[in-house]
C-alpha cells in the first residue's frame, strides 16, 4: 500500500488548510525558483525519466509531448491548455485536486508553461463546477498577490499569467481540440489532426492539453526526483494515481495509490469490499464510461495499469472504476451509457452523430428483448464503422463499451431475447 | 421590458467593450446572457456583422452551448442534478415530483414566469445527491421543498 508520506495529494478529502499558507506546510510551493532554474531540458528530461503517462485517459508520455513544442518561439507564442472539463460518467478524481489541493495544479502549470516556453496558461474548467471554480479562483487571486504568478512569478525569473475560463456546459468540449475551438469562441467541435496542437493549436499557436492531474503531480516529481516516482508501479505504468472507485463497492471514494495495484486489492483495502463480498461482481468498468468492461473472471487477476487493461481489451482511461454487482441490469448499464454518447455526440461527424443514436435504439430494444437474435451482430457490425471513422475519439467511446458488453455478455442479450420471445426464462438465465 | 432600439444599444455597448479581444464571441454571449436574462434574436445578426461571422456562425454557436438560451428564463432557474451518482439517490422520482409540484416539464417555465426546470449533468455534489441549483447557488439532498424554496 502507498504510504501517507509517498502521497503527492496530501489534501485530497479537504481535512486540512486549503490557502496558499496551508499548501505551503505541506511543502507545495518549496523551491519552484529552484526547478525552473534547472532549465527547460533538464526539466523535461525529468518528467521523461519519472514515466509520468497522461492521466486524462490516452496515457501517452507527458514528458514526451512536452518535447514536441518548438525549442525556439518563430514569432507566436507558446500555450498550455489544462483539461479540466471532467464530465466522463464515473470520472471525480479532477474536481478533488481542484477543490482541496489546487496549489498542486498551480503550480504544476507554471513549471510545465516554463518548459515548453509558454508565458499564458489557460485552465478550462467546465460550467457545471462550481465550488472547483470558486476554490481555484480564489487559489489564483493568493498566488497573484504572493507573488507566484504574474511577472517574475515566484522569483524564477519568469513572466506567467494563468486564466481560468470556463465552458458553457459540452462533453465534448473535454476532446483537446475541441477545447480549443471553445477557448476560441467557436462551436465546441474537434478538429481534425494533423496538424496537432504542438504544430497548430490555441489561435494557431504552438499549444500542449494536458489533464489537470498530469500537471499537478509534476511539482512533486521534480521536487522529490523522478526515480522515486519511477519506483511504484510496473515498467512502463510508474507512478501514484488517483483512482475514483464508485458503484457497487462498501465505500466508494477517490484515492491515490500505487499504479499496478491488483483490483482486488484496491477495492478491498479502501473501498471496504464490493457489496455481498468479492465474488457477488458482475462486471468492472476500470476507466471510466468509454472502456470496454471486464468479467468477473478479468477481475480476479486484474492489474490497474494502462498495458495490463490494454491486454485485456479494456483500458485504465481515467481510473474511474465502476464495480456493478450481480443484481445489474449490466446492458441497462451500458444502454445508459449509448444514451449519454448521444446525447453529447457533436454532430460533425457522420458515422457519430448517426451511429450513435442507432446503436442506442438498438440497445433500448435488447434491454427489453425485443430483439432478434441477428441484430446482436448487426449491432457489433455497426459499431465497427462508427469505431476509428471520425475526428474525435467520441465515436470509438461510444463503440467501446457495446464491443465489451456483447463480448463478455452476448448469452444474456440472446437469453433476454428468447425470454422475451417464449415468455419463458432459460436455464441460463436462471442460474 | 426593453425595446429594440434599447437592446441593440445595449449590445453595442457590449461590443465596444470587448473589441480587440481574442477569441470574442463566448464572453459576449455571455454578457449579452447576463445583461438580458438570454440571447435576443436580434442580437445574433448584430454580432455576427460587428465580428464578421455569418448569422449562421453565431447561431450555431449560441445553439451549440447548453447555457445558452434564447427565450427569456423565469425569475429563478432551478437546475436539477441528472447524473448516475445523483440518479441512484432517487433524482429521477424527486424531478417527477418537482415537475408535477411546479405543473412544468424539463425547460419549461411556470405560467407566472417565476420558475424555470433545467437539467444539468453533474454539479460534482455526487457526495450529498440529489444535487442541485437554484439561481447559481448549490443545494445538496434535495426534494420537493425545494419548490417552496424558490418561491420565497
Amino acid at each position: 500500500m502507498l504510504k501517507d508520506q509517498d502521497r503527492i495529494f496530501t489534501n485530497l478529502y479537504g481535512m486540512h488548510d486549503r490557502s496558499l499558507k496551508g499548501a505551503m506546510k505541506r511543502g507545495h510551493w518549496n523551491g519552484t525558483a529552484e526547478i525552473i532554474k534547472r532549465g527547460r531540458d533538464t526539466i523535461i528530461e525529468q518528467v521523461k525519466a519519472s514515466g509520468l503517462r497522461g492521466r486524462g485517459g490516452a496515457g501517452f508520455p507527458t514528458g514526451l509531448k512536452w518535447s514536441f513544442m518548438p525549442k525556439q518561439s518563430d514569432g507566436r507564442p507558446s500555450y498550455l491548455v489544462v483539461n479540466a472539463d471532467e464530465s466522463e460518467p464515473g470520472t471525480c478524481k479532477d474536481r478533488e485536486i481542484m477543490r482541496h489541493d489546487p496549489h498542486t495544479l498551480i503550480e504544476g502549470c507554471l513549471i510545465a508553461s516554463f518548459a515548453m516556453g509558454a508565458n499564458t496558461c489557460y485552465i478550462y474548467i467546465r460550467g457545471e463546477y462550481i465550488r472547483e471554480r470558486e476554490a481555484l479562483q480564489a487559489a489564483i487571486d493568493e498566488c497573484y498577490d504572493a507573488g507566484l504568478l504574474g511577472k517574475n512569478a515566484a522569483k524564477s525569473g519568469w513572466d506567467f499569467d494563468l486564466y481560468l475560463h470556463h465552458g458553457a456546459g459540452a462533453y465534448i468540449c473535454g476532446e483537446e481540440t475541441a477545447l480549443l475551438e471553445s477557448l476560441e469562441g467557436k462551436k465546441g467541435m474537434p478538429r481534425m489532426k494533423p496538424p496537432f496542437p504542438a504544430g497548430s493549436g490555441l489561435y494557431g499557436c504552438p499549444t500542449t492539453v494536458n489533464n489537470v492531474e498530469s500537471i499537478a503531480v509534476v511539482p512533486t516529481i521534480l521536487r522529490r526526483g523522478p526515480d522515486w516516482f519511477a519506483s511504484f508501479g510496473r515498467p512502463n505504468n510508474t507512478g501514484t494515481k488517483l483512482f475514483g472507485i464508485s458503484g457497487h463497492v462498501m465505500k466508494p471514494c477517490v484515492v491515490e495509490e500505487a499504479m499496478s495495484i491488483p483490483l482486488k486489492e484496491l477495492l478491498d483495502r479502501h473501498c471496504g469490499g464490493v457489496r455481498g463480498g468479492w465474488d457477488n461482481i458482475k462486471a468492472v468498468i476500470p476507466g471510466g464510461s468509454s472502456v470496454p468492461l471486464l468479467t468477473k473472471e478479468q477481475c480476479d487477476d486484474a492489474i490497474m495499469d494502462f498495458d495490463w487493461l490494454r491486454e485485456q481489451r479494456s483500458g485504465l482511461g481515467t481510473a474511474a472504476v465502476i464495480v456493478m454487482d450481480k443484481s445489474t441490469d449490466v446492458i441497462k448499464a451500458i444502454w445508459r451509457l449509448s444514451k449519454f454518447y448521444k446525447h453529447e455526440s457533436c454532430g460533425q461527424c457522420t458515422p457519430c452523430r448517426e451511429g450513435t443514436g442507432w446503436m442506442m435504439r438498438v440497445m433500448d430494444r435488447l434491454v427489453r428483448g425485443e430483439a432478434e437474435i441477428e441484430e446482436i451482430d448487426m449491432l457489433l457490425s455497426v459499431t465497427k464503422q462508427v469505431e476509428g471513422h471520425t475526428i474525435c475519439a467520441l465515436g470509438d467511446a461510444a463503440a467501446w463499451p457495446i464491443q465489451g458488453l456483447i463480448r463478455a455478455f452476448r448469452d444474456e442479450i440472446e437469453d433476454r431475447i428468447k425470454a422475451r420471445r417464449t415468455g419463458r426464462i432459460s436455464a441460463v438465465a436462471a442460474e | 421590458m426593453l425595446d429594440s432600439q434599447d437592446h441593440s444599444d445595449r449590445i453595442a455597448e457590449i461590443l465596444e467593450a470587448h473589441q480587440g479581444l481574442e477569441g470574442p464571441l463566448l464572453p459576449i454571449l455571455h454578457a449579452v446572457q447576463e445583461a438580458f436574462g438570454y440571447i435576443p434574436e436580434a442580437a445574433v445578426p448584430q454580432i455576427a456583422k460587428a465580428l464578421m461571422l455569418s448569422k449562421a456562425e453565431v447561431h450555431g454557436v449560441v445553439s451549440f452551448y447548453h447555457d445558452f438560451r434564447s427565450k427569456p428564463a423565469g425569475r429563478h432557474v432551478l437546475k436539477l442534478c441528472r447524473a448516475e451518482a445523483c440518479q441512484t439517490m432517487g433524482a429521477d422520482a424527486v424531478a417527477d415530483r418537482i415537475k408535477r409540484a411546479l405543473g412544468i416539464g424539463w425547460h419549461e417555465t411556470t405560467s407566472d414566469g417565476r420558475v424555470t426546470l433545467e437539467p444539468v449533468f453533474c454539479l460534482g455534489l455526487c457526495a450529498c445527491g440529489p444535487a442541485a441549483m437554484v439561481d447559481g447557488r448549490l443545494v445538496g439532498r434535495v426534494d420537493e421543498s425545494v419548490c417552496a424554496e424558490v418561491a420565497k
